[in-house]
């Protein structure tokens, strides 16, 4: 089912949902920041922001538009809902002469994400295969994970560091969404494509004031998508990538990116698909309880890599190295896909703007010189 | 396994503000749950008696400034099994080692009336530099839940959980926008250790530093990119020369831009 949604009448898609016992998960502003929060209306949607996004440096700009989705992804991943950055899995508490279990039995609402992006559904699949299809199934993801609805935003306009189209997971959505929205400014108005993914969707789709899409509204969007996959801010060459970096295993370009990189682990932090986490066992003063708590961790961190007698990758030209294969590299080899979705975040809040297209061009082109250079000396 | 006596916790004042030591004061609830189960020896800010050594932990708050101290602290050590220093002092010498980088008679000469009375070391050091130190939690001053986490991993003998990674870590966890990519706001986060749970940057402004340097802290490209965001030579100096301008790296990177 396709429909046209006056941009009036958004609305009536928050109201459904709401009725529905959905709690709204959105962008929206916080200190002239955009974030994802619990939103109830239209108005709490950034209305007429964009943003400037490029290595290390982020700004939301007033456009003055009417447009509710004229930006991209943010620094806030949605991982923030499934996949908490802390939390409490169980308390140990002494009982007699053993002791008793205390499950973390919150309770998880149901949930409507809008505004998800292509890259960010891509990058929902890519961990529920490794959280939930894996040998290992992580129980908490699971119970965060069933009755999200979502509501796909295309990319009208991509951002400074976006490169999904290099990665093959954007602009538009086309799986792994309940609704699909093409936010449309043309001069037959302000108004929203909405495509149904699911038979949720359908349901929703129903309920909201919404007339059947006409051919032109359709084919507005189609341009429109066409269009955005030309506007990248990034662009990543993928081919052979694996072999690549794996031959590159030794490249001086490491030395030189580790020079500047801070191994502060923004970057893991921020990435849609990193799924590293610690587990801290921490007992109380008085002996009587203890806690175990999930929290994110990242591959920059020396007890990352903390085995019996030190650490690993002490260097941070290894902690990097490892980083960047992983995600671009082995990735494959451990998961069958990559473990990049091409969303930017990495580049755009890394606080030195470390920029892993480019470094992987960097490597990239290291060895043409490598290859002249060779042929010069036969 | 059970103790046959109570394990007694000693704390020490050597030069400092006191801040520490009212943090552990301001565990009180958690302490007096535990009052049956340790002996609090000696803790000049909260009781002047004093119960004889020797003690199963001795904290110890500030830096060695006077030719006095540079003697007690060795005391201390004698009679301490564990010795944990505790806050920025402490460990990297405090914002006291401000007189590191020129010369200290100078100030006494602006500050004091008669200068003849103070006996002063030209350096203000961290325990470290004295005595053997077992454990060190940073911060100025120091965070509580760290410091209840130390105090209960001693007691039980296992290791602290003090991760000695970035403050971006807190944040990003926590869920704030990063000031620097964000507001082009200059923050120590990158190259400070966590602990304080990310307080500064949670109300828009830039890390301090003051949990001193984290693990393998990269200042030298931190201060490069600061260079972009229009901070000025003098200004980096001053960045870096804070709580812990004392603490190798943080001193390194501070004259490193000085002029
Ligand atoms: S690449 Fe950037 S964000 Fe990642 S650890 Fe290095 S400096 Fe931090
Ligand atoms: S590696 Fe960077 S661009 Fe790729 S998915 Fe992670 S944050 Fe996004
Ligand atoms: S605000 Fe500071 S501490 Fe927080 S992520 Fe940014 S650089 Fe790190």
């Amino acid at each position: 089912m396709i429909l046209v949604l006056e941009s009036g009448n958004l609305q009536s898609l928050f109201d459904t949902l709401i009725s529905e016992k959905y709690q709204i998960i959105g962008p929206t502003l916080d200190n002239s920041a955009l974030i994802y929060d619990e939103i109830t209306n239209v108005d709490d949607l950034p209305v007429g922001y964009t943003d400037e996004q490029d290595g290390g440096r982020y700004r939301l700009v007033k456009s003055g538009g009417k447009k509710y989705f004229d930006y991209v992804v943010g620094q806030h991943t949605w991982k923030r809902y499934l996949y908490p950055p802390e939390k409490k899995l169980f308390e140990l508490k002494r009982k007699g002469d053993g002791f008793e279990i205390v499950e973390n039995k919150q309770e998880i609402h149901k949930r409507a994400f809008i505004g998800v992006r292509a890259c960010e559904i891509e990058a929902i699949r890519i961990q529920d295969e490794i959280l939930l299809e894996g040998p290992y199934k992580d129980a908490d993801y699971e119970r965060c994970r069933q009755n999200i609805f979502i509501v796909a935003v295309n990319c009208v306009r991509p951002g400074g560091t976006c490169f999904c189209v290099s990665m093959g997971t954007g602009p538009r959505a086309t799986k792994g969404f309940d609704l699909a929205i093409t936010e449309i400014v043309d001069n037959s108005g302000h108004y929203f494509l909405i495509e149904s993914g699911t038979k949720a969707g359908e349901k929703i789709m129903k309920e909201i004031k919404g007339k059947e899409a006409d051919q032109n509204a359709i084919e507005t969007a189609d341009r429109l998508m066409k269009e955005a996959e030309n506007k990248m801010g990034r662009r990543l060459d993928t081919d052979d990538i694996k072999e690549l970096l794996y031959r590159n295993f030794e490249s001086s370009r490491w030395e030189v990116v580790a020079q500047r990189c801070l191994n502060c682990g923004n970057c893991t932090l921020v990435c849609p698909t990193c799924f590293c986490i610690n587990i801290e066992d921490i007992s109380g003063l008085e002996v009587n309880s203890a806690k175990r708590v999930r929290k994110w961790d990242s591959c920059f961190t020396l007890d990352h890599s903390y085995i019996y007698g030190g650490s690993v990758r002490t260097s941070a030209k290894a902690r990097y190295r490892q980083w960047l294969t992983h995600k671009l590299a082995s990735w494959i080899d451990q998961f069958g896909m990559s473990g990049c979705v091409g969303c930017g975040r990495c580049i755009t809040w890394c606080p030195v703007g470390i920029d892993i297209t480019e470094e992987v061009q960097a490597i990239r082109e290291s060895e043409g010189k490598g290859k002249i250079m060779a042929d010069k000396e036969e | 396994m059970a103790r046959e006596r109570k394990p007694k916790l000693a704390v020490w004042k050597f030069a400092s503000c006191d801040g520490c030591q009212l943090s552990l004061l301001d565990c009180e609830d958690e302490l007096l749950a535990v009052a049956d189960k340790i002996t609090i020896a000696n803790f000049p800010e909260a009781s002047r008696a004093v119960i004889k050594g020797p003690y199963d932990v001795s904290l110890v708050e500030g830096s060695i400034t006077t030719p006095h101290d540079a003697e007690r602290i060795h005391k201390v050590r004698r009679a301490s099994k564990v010795l944990v220093t505790i806050g920025a002092c402490a460990t990297a010498g405090g914002i006291q080692a401000l007189r590191n980088f020129s010369d200290v008679k100078d100030f006494v000469a602006i500050v004091y009336p008669s200068p003849e009375y103070i006996v002063t070391l030209n350096k203000s050091t961290p325990i470290s530099d004295h005595v053997f130190v077992d454990y060190e939690l940073r911060g100025c001053p120091i965070n509580k839940y760290q410091l209840l986490e130390v105090v209960s991993a001693f007691l039980i003998g296992r290791k602290p959980i003090i991760p000695p990674y970035s403050v971006c870590m807190e944040c990003k966890r926590k869920g704030n926008i990063c000031v620097m990519v964000a507001h082009g706001t200059p923050c120590l986060g990158p190259v400070t250790q966590a602990g304080c749970g990310a307080l500064c940057p949670s109300y828009n402004r830039g890390c301090y530093g003051c949990f001193g340097p984290k693990e393998t802290p990269n200042t030298n490209s931190l201060a490069e990119w600061c260079k972009k965001l229009n901070v000025s030579r003098d200004d980096l100096t001053r960045f870096f020369r804070n709580f812990n301008a004392y603490a190798d790296s943080f001193r390194k990177e501070s004259e490193a831009h000085e002029r």
